[in-house]
């Protein structure tokens, strides 16, 4: 009996993993995608990278345009965070098992996180494209908009696993909504809510270099601009100045959370 | 001796096929330190939790202090009677990140406008008279410390304050000693019969342990399946009523205890 149950689930396991690889070679067949093909061109692009992407003299002389959009970008990226952030936590208040007021505006908010949440970030700013046309509004819409519904989702769940058991003995001492939310609900997810915010400006640092070039706008309009007239080594300087942002702002919000928590 | 609280004929049903709670019927006088005991999913927190609407019964009536409880409709009076009433749980249910005094305080929330509430604004008089309670429950030393620092017989004792700065007429105590050793255990129950007999707090108390209920008791009330299967004095208990309220499963019978009788008559 336990052997025959076991092995069950291994027959299971197996199938999954059939199917899996299955799957794998179908899509490679129908692309004609070609693994061969694809270990053997690696060693082609680190020649021409060595050969062409990277910064030489001349290129430093774009470098305070570069840290204008940079400084742009990074900008963008906060305040799209911050903002979100503001209206993601008013939603995430409506939508949570544990402070709904009630059950059709709960569903109506979980309905429009999850609207924004699964659009992609350059589906937005192609769309918002159409409104506002090529300018850094439209990027910081964009971002403002897939940062909202990416919150609203986080801060929803973060909320449900804090607060239940807390939310009902204060609901019992007779305290309101208002009560309720600033005195217990914010207080015991405050630290995860802010580290979730923090995520956000990292992933809107990058999500930024696409949403420029879309744009028109940022860093990722300079990039564009320097790489479609081939000027290569400018372009790897943008690159390059994008991974070091990154890496600083990451470690200062690692720094702010351990502070925190 | 007055009524403070009666259930006439109260049901609750979850969904359409779980009844947690049929046909319930008892009173409880101003005063008394009622246990209310049964098995587990016996439906005893749904029982405390009707009193005070954190879950709203089916059917029937509960008059708290002569309104029928399940009659109104408007939030705020609704508040206003659950400050009336002060609520102690199992897993303590604090702010663990805040300090014994901004948690023993949340019990005055009830008395306030949603902008002084959410701004955590209380006055001298509520400050003095939390700082009394928490002393009186021997948390001198921790006034000012984060609750995720305290023991869990100190988280308790913090809970039992906070419900009593709300200067409730009932105070209803879920497991409060379940997840406690037995010295803690002894300690909040010691607490709980002293607020009973000196401040004259009706206390409502569901336990799991029957010695328990058996020591500390004015009445007990057995619950099993969701129907009320004894009401009366804990000396009256007898063998019979005991297998009727936990059914014949005689492992649980000989973890909760072994000679009932015997210690009932220790008291
Ligand atoms: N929120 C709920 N939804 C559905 N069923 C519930 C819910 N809460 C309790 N029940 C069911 O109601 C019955 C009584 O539960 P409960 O009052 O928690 O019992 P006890 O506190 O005595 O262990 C159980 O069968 C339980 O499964
Ligand atoms: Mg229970």
């Amino acid at each position: 009996m336990r052997s025959n149950f076991l092995m069950k689930k291994r027959l299971y396991s197996g199938g999954i993993l059939l199917v899996l690889v299955l799957l794998a070679f179908g899509a490679a067949s129908m692309t004609e995608f070609s693994l061969a093909k694809c270990f053997s061109s690696i060693p082609k692009a680190i020649v021409w990278s060595l050969g062409n992407f990277y910064p030489v003299a001349d290129s430093f002389a774009k470098l305070p345009d570069i840290l204008a959009k940079l400084q742009e970008t990074l900008l963008i990226s906060i305040a799209s965070a911050s903002v979100a952030a503001i209206f993601a936590l008013v939603f995430a208040l409506i939508g949570s098992r544990v402070t709904k007021i009630n059950n059709f505006l709960a569903t109506l908010s979980r309905l429009i996180a999850n609207i924004f949440r699964n659009i992609d970030v350059s589906i937005w700013a192609l769309v918002l494209l159409f409104s506002f046309g090529q300018s850094s509004l439209t990027g910081y819409f964009a971002l403002f908009v897939a940062s909202f519904g990416f919150l609203t989702r986080a801060f929803m769940e973060t909320i449900d696993e804090v607060g239940a058991d807390t939310v009902e003995a204060l609901r019992a001492t007779g305290a309101n909504f208002f009560s309720i939310v600033f005195q217990a609900v914010i207080p015991m997810s405050v630290s995860q809510l802010i580290s979730w915010v923090l995520f956000m400006i990292e992933t809107n640092i990058r999500a930024a270099t696409l949403v420029g070039i879309l744009t028109g706008s940022g860093i990722g309009f300079v990039f564009d601009l320097y790489y479609k007239k081939m000027d290569y080594h400018s372009a790897s300087l943008v690159v390059l100045s994008i991974v070091l942002s990154i890496l600083l702002i990451e470690q200062i919000s690692n720094y702010v959370r351990r502070v925190m928590l | 001796m007055t009524t403070l609280l009666q259930f006439k004929n109260v049901s609750k049903q979850y969904g359409n096929s779980t009844v947690a709670l049929s046909d319930v019927n008892f009173s409880v006088n101003e005063g008394e330190l009622v246990s209310i005991i049964g098995p587990s999913g016996a439906g005893k927190s749904t029982l405390l939790r009707c009193i005070n609407r954190l879950i709203d019964a089916t059917s029937g009536e509960i008059i708290f202090d002569g309104a029928d409880m399940l009659k109104i409709n408007k939030k705020h009076d609704l508040r206003a009677l659950r400050t009336k009433i002060g609520m102690i749980f199992q897993n303590y249910n604090l702010v663990e990140r805040l300090s014994v005094f901004e948690n023993v305080l949340h019990g005055r929330l009830g008395y306030k406008s949603a902008l002084v509430g959410a701004l955590g604004l209380y006055n001298e008089n509520e400050k003095k008279q939390a700082i009394k309670i928490i002393q009186s429950l021997g948390l001198n030393e921790q006034v000012y410390k984060r609750c995720d620092q305290l023991s869990g017989g100190q988280k308790q004792r913090v809970g039992i304050a906070r419900a009593l700065v709300q200067e409730p007429r009932v105070l209803l105590a879920d497991e409060p000693i379940a997840s406690l050793d037995p010295n803690s255990s002894k300690v909040i129950m010691d607490h709980l019969k002293n607020i009973c007999t000196t401040l004259g707090i009706t206390v409502l108390v569901n336990l799991h342990q029957l010695d328990v209920a058996l020591n500390y008791s004015d009445r007990i009330i057995g619950i099993s399946g969701g129907r009320v299967v004894y009401d009366g004095l804990p000396a009256n208990l007898t063998d019979e009523d005991i297998r009727r309220i936990y059914g014949s499963d005689p492992e649980a019978l000989n973890l909760i205890i072994q000679k009932p009788k015997e210690v009932a008559q220790k008291i």
